[in-house]
């Protein structure tokens, strides 16, 4: 298959950026969309041009490394994958493929389709966490029983990738999915109510100060989650919120 | 030859471990205030060792690659954690696990540090569900269990097929939380480039700014490498396209030795190679023997027409399919360990029963799982002779609900359903059991460094039981490292802070900054990824599956030349003070250039066949490996010397085994 490729191309976080456009052929149905950007980069290298830039590690869609928004979508058309995941057979023989970064305020461009995502580590940072130190004297993992129902949703919240994915498709670049992921997964767990209240005042508190907008309830977020995980966690953590403030 | 100490305590197996920590000298919080640490490599190990130093007290550095130490390669283990709880009251114990972990490791592990893995399993269970790690439950809630290869009793805890994404985010929220005290500096997209060794101790790194592409210069009193395999060096594999050996490496040309460093661990079921620009392989975890059963057609004819596509495998009846593993291993069936199921897929394979248009895959079916899953549902609800289509559906549900997530990711990859038709597998390298060699502190040849998980070579042997990689990386960092560095530090409390104004300091930098330009500067045209994949090849068909003498040598003298011609005719494009990963890449695969070797002459040397590593020559008549144990129960450790890896020196310590005895294994 053949396809042109325009690109976002940014030298640098101060730099002004542009699409370029480039075509690749011979690619397979089975490739990746990120072998097929390695082959687009070998190219780029025998011509002694720079390669385009972009993250990527684990390459079975698990670590939240790979960005890119693919004509117009998060990780691309596809559903429940993310870039790395994505593969070629789900595009068209000669079509044009758009590739841009993640773009919102808080995740600034460092290179090409390379963003600087930390502002997701200072919001862990803030309360993201149950306050145990390392010892072997915590009480035995079975002392405490959990309905496994809290803990089936408390699972499906904790395997958010923290990929940012939601923070690009939403139209106010806000970070709500996430944080409530995180905060849905304590708050379901007894572990975690102890310190529920400041938790959830602390990461929004977090989350607003690193510039990520409001939530208007488009669902967005969840379309292209490429982990599925649900709105009902943002509720949750407006419930969470509620009650912080109440106390 | 210097000899190795590895420090094991004295006294009974079950007590050493006790008795050593009650002796460790403790530093006081006044003192580690003035201790600074760097932790290389923010995995299960790093992680959970970052945040375990720093809630003792010490000034902790934690260094990434990644932008963010939560995507440590860590992450994308899916099946589980061992641990010996017995909560199914199935017989399991601490010693249990212990032998089961020698066994498994074909007996070329130390029993002192496994003994202390087994004893610390349970802790770390405790640990993570105090952290929020969402483990699977029961319905009465209390914590689920299921089974791995190699073992016969269920001690693996996991989180659906995403266990290791949950317990290191468990160790990452740790981490993050002594961050935000100010305990930890974090430095993301930083990668080791050089160890600095001060008076002969460890005393700090070079590390480059991914961003910036600057070198900065870090002092510290210890530095732990917790910085995972290299099996990369493969150039396909399950590991992330960042993993890397540099770091490693770098402390060995340092004096840090490599301990058996040809103990690769190949895994059975993985995703097939699809075509050449393949970039990595995807793992599908080993919980799916638990219900999938592996398979080949029995007559020839039928494989040669199933690569055709002339038939289908569900054409195929019963009688005409070899379950060779049941067959083989009556006992394990398709639960053997790693190393066995790898070795009778190739066999098959190479016989020509391959179903796969490249001839390299055999079947993982749940089509029997399917219809005893839906059956017992059926019988559950009460339905009277249901038909097969509604066996089928309700079993499709049971299989979905416990593998859901791998069934998913499988189908997104090949574009066939799984519930459908079989999945096609074949082996991958995925972890590696050699590593730095340390003592029972975890410490290595160079005093003041530490080497935890992976990245050290200490608890598998020659071969890792499925579901152990994460205890050991969190045994180490949460439960041991974080003792036992007091051996060291105790000493450490007058030295005050390190300069990185020392000449060491200085030539360490020049020479990271050297060899930078060297890339930088060379004039030739061939991209770093196609070095890369050559020595992948080489590494792939000589120091594989199989090896042999020939093949070894051979390959030596191809890794050697395969490197001159890297260095006179790479090209790197770019710059080095910017972003740069073509400059990273080049770094990562000049190291596993001379790592390849050093593995192939291990190879040669260990003139046995043990766990993963199967010499052609030694095997019995039904293909098993045939160990030696009278010339080659050592481990490994080789010390760079010359500037060549080809002219390092073996070193050996001799295993002593005195609480089990030597068998032959077997799982038949």
């Amino acid at each position: 298959m053949n396809f042109t490729i325009n690109v976002w191309r940014q030298n640098g976080p101060k730099e002004k950026g542009k699409i370029a456009t480039y075509q690749v052929s011979d690619i397979s149905n089975d490739m990746s969309f990120l072998e097929m950007m390695d082959v687009l980069n070998n190219e780029l290298i025998g011509k002694d041009q720079d390669p385009i830039a972009f993250d990527h590690d684990c390459r079975e869609g698990i670590c939240g490394m790979c960005s890119m928004f693919i004509n117009g979508e998060a990780h691309g058309p596809d559903r429940l994958v993310t870039t790395c995941q994505l593969h070629m057979r789900k595009f068209k023989n000669g079509q044009t493929i758009t590739i841009e970064p993640f773009r919102a305020n808080a995740f600034p461009v460092i290179k090409d389709l390379v963003v600087d995502r930390s502002s997701f580590d200072r919001i862990q940072q803030a309360g993201g966490f149950i306050s145990v130190n390392t010892s072997g004297n915590t009480q035995d993992a079975n002392s405490i029983p959990i309905e496994k129902n809290d803990a089936d949703r408390a699972f499906d919240a904790a395997t958010c990738i923290g990929c940012g994915a939601c923070v690009a498709s939403c139209k106010n670049a806000s970070a709500m999915l996430f944080v409530s992921a995180k905060v849905s997964q304590y708050s379901l767990l007894p572990q975690g109510k102890v310190e529920a209240t400041d938790r959830v005042l602390n990461m929004v508190n977090q989350m607003d100060e690193e510039g990520f907008g409001n939530c208007t309830n488009t669902g967005a977020c969840e379309v292209e989650c490429p982990k599925g995980i649900s709105i009902e966690n943002i509720a949750r953590m407006n419930r969470e919120m509620l009650k912080a403030s109440l106390k | 030859m210097s000899k190795l100490k590895s420090e094991i305590p004295e006294g009974s197996l079950a007590e050493k471990w006790t008795k050593h920590k009650a002796k460790i000298p403790l530093v006081s919080p006044a003192n580690k205030r003035q201790i600074d640490v760097i932790v290389v490599g923010t995995g299960l190990a790093g992680s959970s060792a970052a945040a375990s130093l720093a809630e003792l007290g010490y000034n902790v550095k934690a260094f990434c690659f990644q932008d963010s130490p939560r995507r440590a390669h860590s992450i994308a283990a899916q099946g589980g954690i061992n641990a010996a709880k017995n909560y199914q009251n199935d017989g399991d114990s601490v010693f249990r696990l212990f032998y089961d972990t020698i066994k498994g490791g074909d007996y070329r592990s130390r029993e002192a540090n496994v003994h202390r893995l087994a004893e610390v399993s349970t802790n770390i269970i405790d640990q993570c569900v105090a952290q929020g790690v969402p483990f699977a439950r029961e319905y009465g809630g209390l914590l689920d269990n299921r089974s791995f290869g190699g073992v016969q009793v269920s001690r693996t805890f996991y989180a659906k097929g995403q266990t290791g994404q949950q317990l290191l985010l468990g160790a990452y929220s740790a981490l993050s939380r002594q961050v935000a005290k100010g305990r930890v500096e974090l430095l993301s997209r930083h990668e080791m480039v050089e160890l600095v060794v001060v008076d002969g101790k460890s005393r700090g790194i070079i590390a480059r700014n991914l961003v910036t592409g600057q070198l900065e210069r870090h002092s510290a009193h210890a530095v732990l490498l917790c910085t995972g395999g290299y099996g990369n060096v493969f150039y396909l594999s399950t590991n992330a396209m960042g993993s890397n050996v540099t770091a490693a490496w770098k402390a060995h040309k340092k004096g840090a030795f490599m301990a058996n460093p040809c103990f690769t661990q190949i895994h059975p079921t993985c995703i097939p190679v699809s075509g050449d620009s393949q970039s990595k392989l995807t793992l599908m975890s080993e919980s799916l023997r638990n219900d999938g059963r592996i398979w080949v057609p029995k007559k020839i004819e039928d494989a040669q027409a199933i690569r055709e596509g002339t038939i289908k495998p569900t054409d195929l009846p019963e009688e005409e399919r070899d379950y060779y593993l049941e067959r083989r291993y009556p006992a394990f069936g398709n639960l053997v360990p790693r190393d066995v199921a790898s070795r009778a897929a190739k066999e098959r394979c190479d016989a020509g029963f391959g179903v796969n248009k490249t001839g390299e895959a055999v079947y993982l079916d749940f089509s029997s799982a399917i219809e005893r899953f839906g059956a017992e549902a059926a019988h559950v609800r009460g339905i009277q002779n249901p038909s097969d289509k509604d066996i089928k559906k309700l079993g499709e549900r049971v299989i979905e609900s416990k593998y859901g997530n791998l069934f998913q990711m499988y189908e997104k990859i090949t574009a066939q359903n799984p519930y459908q038709t079989p999945m096609m597998i074949y082996p991958a390298v995925h972890y590696t059991m050699g590593g730095v060699w340390v003592d029972y502190n975890l410490m290595t040849t160079v005093p003041g460094l530490f080497a935890l998980g992976e990245a050290n070579f200490s608890d598998h042997g020659a071969n890792r039981l499925g579901a152990s990689a994460l205890m050991q990386g969190l045994a180490d960092g949460y439960f041991v490292a974080p003792y036992t560095i007091g051996t060291y530090l105790a000493k450490d409390i007058v030295t005050g802070k390190i300069s990185t104004k020392s000449p060491e300091f200085e030539e360490a930098e020049n020479n990271a900054r050297k060899r930078i330009e060297g890339f930088l500067n060379n004039n030739g045209n061939t991209p770093v990824e196609s070095f890369h994949r050559d020595l992948g090849k080489i590494m792939w068909s000589q120091c594989g599956m199989a090896r042999n003498e020939k093949g070894l040598k051979k390959a030596i003298a191809d890794i050697r030349s395969l490197r001159d011609k890297f260095y006179a005719e790479v090209k790197v494009t770019g710059k080095m003070n910017e972003m740069n990963p073509e400059l990273d890449k080049a770094g990562r695969v000049a190291d596993f250039l001379e790592l390849g070797e050093l593995m192939c002459m291990d190879a040669l040397a260990r003139e046995e066949s043990c766990g993963g590593h199967f010499r052609e020559e030694y095997q019995s008549k039904e293909g098993e490996a045939v160990r030696k144990d009278d010339e080659f129960a050592f481990v490994s450790a080789w010390e760079f010397s010359e500037n060549d890896p080809g002219k390092s020196k073996l070193h050996k310590e001799e295993l002593s085994f005195e609480n089990v005895e030597l068998n032959t294994r077997s799982y038949k």
